[in-house]
């Protein structure tokens, strides 16, 4: 081989072996590393199990948020046809308010609600996350509105 | 009449921008100094025509013209002035019309610069004038900023309160400086490929260093910004936008170090023409996922299909088009000397192959979830976790190896020799992570071992700083330097930061990590163009009062929005970090507080790494222009 053709080489086996082990990784860490998005139907259309953390999405229901002690709330997420119990100690944000569009991240627990570890709204009144839309649209509910 | 001006300029510097384009690619053959000499009045008849176009839009936007829609949308009287002028790039418009302004500039540098040969660098103006005419024709088909509204409002809408911040105002211009350097260095890429010269990363050079600079501090900034302004205290998020910046950068960085083996001896010559390809080409993706509204975050100012199919159709083109150029052209490219196993060559290999293995490990996280969802239509998000376990190990395994680079010489290095010198490096390095594993909680060992790769790093850089001496601007010591300020940064914030929520009546008390934070109360405040409310927080610590903290929220009426205005005290060495929260029936306020230890050497460790890049570029500007005669430029 000549010295031009060993250096291809091993650029090549370089380039494959990292290639390689970057696909064994993401692969790896795909697997068990997503959060999957489910609106409230979903979460009982699809049995989700008690412990894995999603994303859950849809409206805060009216008359449903209640403080309890210290910065602990609690609210209704609704798509209109299924609702979800939540449970979350945090600040809420700005423009968290009943009858809004809101995505939560965390798992349910063994009685059915679920134990939010962060809490998004949307961020402008113009603006409803996508997944909202999406979740609205899918059980019927979504009214377009100017 | 601004409007029109604006709107004519910038028609105008469409038909220079096409001359520029044809001008330029007819100045590749050697027989057309004619159109060499066009090509290069042009690219300044560009620059001073998009240049009015932009000033144009500046006066309307500071002059409240709400005749004109853009304007009318993103502005409002009371609005200051430093966010009137940095709202024009605060929307999606005014946005392009920037990143158009920028390429010009850089486009003018190419012309002036001189740098490669008369027929690289015609080739190279040819190539930006239709990437600008690509673009302008962009903005004034799909999201012209000059669009009139009849009848005129007497007030615009406002600007998201979240961009109204001075960090954001510097952030996208900065960040575009970096986006678009890169489209120098691409075209530069295909000039040589089109021309056959073997001289072009030379020329290029300070056009990679001066986008990656640019691309260093944006990034930094706009993390920064995230840092001070979401009130969340942290740093990164690894949202899809944040990727976008970060894989251009990744690329650029591979490209800087790999261009400089091409440049010396010859090496990886088509490697580093597809690495300048890849990094416009992740930049032209980046604005596609950005500017598309396939994302929702801050960045997505609009969601109108035409503009993403537009984007997306440019960026097939773009990346096409270079591809194809490439197939067809490197091929016949000479290669360059060998080198030895053991060589700074096969450091710069092993570099680059790290560097595109996390590029692409952040590449298919960003994408995944897009390709599914369009695919299956499963909705699902790829976060932190996902990052931590890919990219993390990568780009350790890269810092592990990047202090024996600078340490062996050319085509053939002495390992035993570099590993003499580095003995120092390591004992430290040795000595710093077990002492952090000893004496510190949580005792990790990721913990413990990112602390003992920054100490590496840092001691090796002194050492080549002690060896060469300062008269040597030691560039690449201070840019891995950087790096190792960062991962302390990094590490610190991770490992040791305490968190504390508490809903506290005015006169009630918090704790967080030996600090009581007292509650004084809430006071209503008025701004330009906002309400406020505003807390008066008595830090204390062992009884003694060391600083009153004033975390606001803020409710802007003109755009009914609400934001939240941290207060951070920093030592350097740790932050105390306080958001006020929502308030709560009789007077109760949340408070989040965080302590973050090393948080500010995140962003100090990014303005180390610039200054390296800076140390390069002036010390490449200083070199003479003149090509070396010793390289003749390869027959045809």
């Amino acid at each position: 081989m000549t010295p031009r053709k060993r250096r291809r080489l091993a650029f090549a086996v370089a380039l494959v072996a990292a290639g390689a082990g970057a696909a064994a990784l993401v692969l790896f860490a795909l697997k068990d590393n997503v959060l999957y998005f489910y609106s409230p139907s979903d979460v009982f259309a699809k049995h989700v199990p008690a412990g894995v953390a999603f994303r859950i999405g849809g409206l805060v229901a009216v008359h449903s948020v209640s403080h309890g002690a210290g910065a602990d709330v609690r609210f209704t997420v609704t798509d209109g046809k299924s609702s979800v119990p939540v449970d979350y100690r945090g600040v809420l944000p700005a423009l968290f308010r009943e009858g809004q569009g809101v995505v939560a991240l965390g798992a349910l627990d063994g009685a059915g609600t679920f134990s939010a570890s962060e809490v998004l709204a949307k961020h402008d009144e113009r603006y409803m996350p996508p997944e909202v839309v999406d979740a609205l649209k899918r059980s019927g509910r979504w009214k377009e509105t100017p | 009449m601004t409007g029109e001006i604006g709107q004519f300029a910038l028609c105008l510097a469409l038909a220079l921008a096409l001359v520029e384009a044809i001008a330029g690619l007819a100045g590749a053959q050697p027989a057309n100094a004619l159109a060499r000499r066009v090509a290069a009045a042009s690219a300044a008849g560009l620059l001073v025509f998009v240049g009015l176009s932009f000033a144009a839009l500046t006066y309307a936007s500071v002059s409240d013209d709400f005749s004109i829609l853009n304007v009318a949308q993103n502005s409002h009287t009371l609005k200051p002035l430093i966010y009137k002028i940095s709202g024009v790039w605060g929307n999606h418009e005014g946005s392009m019309l920037l990143w158009v302004l920028v390429l010009s500039v850089y486009s003018a540098a190419v012309a002036w610069s001189r740098r490669g040969s008369e027929r690289l660098t015609s080739a190279a103006l040819g190539v930006q004038g239709l990437v600008a005419a690509a673009f302008i024709v962009f903005i004034l088909f799909t999201s012209n900023p000059f669009v009139r509204l009849d009848p005129a409002p007497f007030e615009g809408a406002g600007l998201n309160p979240l961009l109204q911040d001075f960090g954001l105002a510097v952030h996208p211009p900065m960040l575009y400086t970096g986006y678009v350097g890169l489209s120098a260095a691409f075209a530069y890429a295909a000039a040589a490929l089109i021309t056959r010269e073997r001289d072009w990363a030379r020329a290029a050079r300070p056009f990679m260093l001066a986008a990656w600079i640019a691309l260093t501090l944006g990034i930094a900034l706009g993390s920064w910004w995230a840092y001070y302004e979401l009130g969340w205290g942290g740093f990164w998020f690894w949202d899809p936008v944040e990727n976008a910046s970060l894989m251009p950068w990744l690329i650029a960085t591979a490209l800087l170090h790999s261009a400089l083996a091409t440049e010396r001896t010859g090496a990886f010559r088509s490697w580093s023409l597809l690495l300048a390809i890849a990094g416009f080409s992740l930049s032209l993706i980046g604005t596609f996922l950005v500017r598309s509204g396939v994302l929702s975050s801050v960045h997505a100012f609009a969601s109108d299909p035409t503009r993403g199919l537009y984007i997306l159709v440019l960026i097939f083109g773009a990346i096409g088009g270079a591809l194809a150029l490439f197939a067809w052209r490197a091929p016949g490219l000479e290669e360059g000397t060998a080198f030895a196993p053991v060589s700074r060559e096969t450091a710069l290999l092993l570099n680059n192959v790290f560097l595109t293995a996390a590029a692409a490990t952040v590449f298919i996280g960003t994408l995944y979830p897009l390709v599914l969802d369009s695919l299956t239509g499963t909705r699902l998000s790829v976060g932190p976790p996902y990052f931590a376990l890919t990219f993390a190990p990568i780009f350790f395994a890269l810092l592990l190896l990047v202090p024996f680079g600078p340490r062996l010489s050319w085509q053939r290095g002495d390992l035993r020799a570099a590993l003499r010198t580095l003995g120092p490096a390591f004992g430290i390095a040795a000595v710093a992570g077990v002492a952090i594993f000893a004496f510190t909680t949580p005792r990790t060992l990721a913990g413990a071992g990112a602390f003992a790769l920054a100490a590496w790093l840092l001691a090796a850089s002194v050492v080549d700083v002690v060896r060469r001496g300062w008269r040597l601007l030691p560039a690449a010591a201070l840019a891995h330097a950087g790096l190792a300020v960062t991962l302390i940064g990094v590490a610190g914030t991770t490992l040791w930061r305490s968190e504390a929520l508490e809903v506290l009546a005015p006169g009630e008390s918090m704790e967080i990590a030996g600090y009581t934070l007292r509650l004084d109360d809430v006071v209503g405040a008025q701004g330009p163009n906002y309400q406020a409310a505003r807390a008066n927080v008595t830090v204390l610590r062992g009884g003694r009062t060391l600083a009153v903290m004033h975390p606001e929220r803020r409710l802007f009426p003109a755009e009914r929005q609400e934001t939240v205005e941290t207060a951070i005290r920093t030592t350097i060495v740790s932050d105390l970090y306080l958001a006020l929260g929502d308030r709560r029936d009789a007077g109760h306020w949340t408070l989040r507080a965080y302590v973050n230890p090393l948080a500010p050497f995140i962003w100090l460790g990014a303005l180390v790494m610039a200054l390296g890049g800076f140390a390069a570029l002036w010390s490449r500007l200083r070199r003479p222009r003149a090509m070396p005669a010793a390289h003749p430029a390869p027959a045809e």
